[in-house]
């Protein structure tokens, strides 16, 4: 089963690769929309709350801030809708899944950015 | 399970292998009293077959096969008859792409389990407030002296799962002919590696 497994990861479910971000990264996510016969890109910037599951079927929630309303997405990493992901702020935090964001708000939300080398 | 993606959208899907089955029978109206194609499918050792199926395995001119399943022939579909025994039938052979298929498997076992599991009840009344070993339990089954019995059919604890299953109208996605896959939209019964059948 561990052969069917592979074939079908590395065959019509191939991963697209994009960079290396964890809880509490913001970043900056572009993927195309249908309205009707149209398509355009959007973007979809926030702080990524987790990543859940693995190969074809991994998942990561993006949480931002619209106005007061807290607007969380789930998008999936094999998604080829997905045109980049680009990785603004290196965030410090202890835990993978930062879900304790959710509660704060203000100077509280911040997230110290990591300092890089 | 694994997922797919059909303009940005996921379709949860299932991959199924579907290594090439093998005619072991022919049945006709004439002969049998209703039309059907029995298939062999897997590999059993011959140590590990009873004389009997041998006997009939012989007749079809096949190896032994682990599994064998008939279909029954439906009122649309063209007879089988232009198929003879030995005949093989590959994934490509009988599923397109867009087609809709039905998945029949046993369901993964689940045990002696209680009416809130096995059939959704809601157990009765409070957790607290003085309320004592019934809070998953089934409630009443019925009235008193009349009709002083339990309706047959009533639903009560007992075996979940680990029974036929057949799910319905599952979307074929992908037909991989050169590795013997079969991918269908939604989940099959039974565990990861069960076997099931493929009705089209």
């Amino acid at each position: 089963m561990d052969a069917i497994i592979n074939l079908v990861r590395d065959g019509f479910n191939k991963r697209i690769e994009h960079p290396e971000f964890k809880g509490g990264d913001t970043i900056t996510v572009e993927y195309l929309i249908t309205e009707g016969a149209k398509t355009r890109p959007q973007k979809f910037q926030g702080v990524v709350l987790q990543r859940s599951g693995t190969g074809a079927t991994e998942t990561f929630t993006v949480r931002k801030m619209s106005g007061n309303v807290g607007v969380e997405r789930i998008f999936s990493f094999s998604n080829p809708s997905i045109t980049s992901i680009e990785v603004n702020k290196r965030g410090v935090v202890r835990r993978a899944r930062i879900f304790y964001i959710r509660e704060l708000t203000g100077k509280k939300a911040r997230i110290k950015e990591k300092r890089m080398k | 399970m694994t997922s797919l993606f059909e303009d940005g959208k996921n379709v949860p899907c299932t991959v199924i292998e579907v290594e090439p089955n093998v005619v072991t029978q022919v049945k006709t109206v004439g002969t049998d009293g209703y039309g059907a194609l029995q298939v062999g499918y897997g590999f059993r050792k011959d140590k590990r077959t009873t004389s009997a199926l041998k006997g009939h395995f012989k007749k079809a001119g096949v190896e032994s096969k682990r599994k064998l399943v008939e279909f029954r022939e439906k009122g649309d579909y063209a007879s089988f008859g232009d198929l003879a025994n030995g005949a093989v039938l590959s994934v490509s052979d009988v599923f397109a792409e867009g087609e809709y298929v039905d998945v029949i498997g046993t369901s993964k076992g689940k045990g002696f389990q209680g009416v809130v599991k096995r059939h959704g009840f809601a157990g009765v009344g409070q957790a607290t407030h003085g309320q004592h070993n019934r809070l998953r339990a089934p409630g009443s089954v019925g009235a008193c002296s009349t009709p002083a019995r339990v309706f047959p059919g009533m639903r009560m604890a007992g075996q979940m799962g680990n029974e036929r299953v057949k799910v319905q109208n599952l979307r074929v996605l992908k037909v991989d002919a050169a590795n013997n896959l079969l991918v269908v939209s939604g989940a099959v019964p039974g565990p990861k590696g069960g076997f099931v059948q493929i009705e089209k």
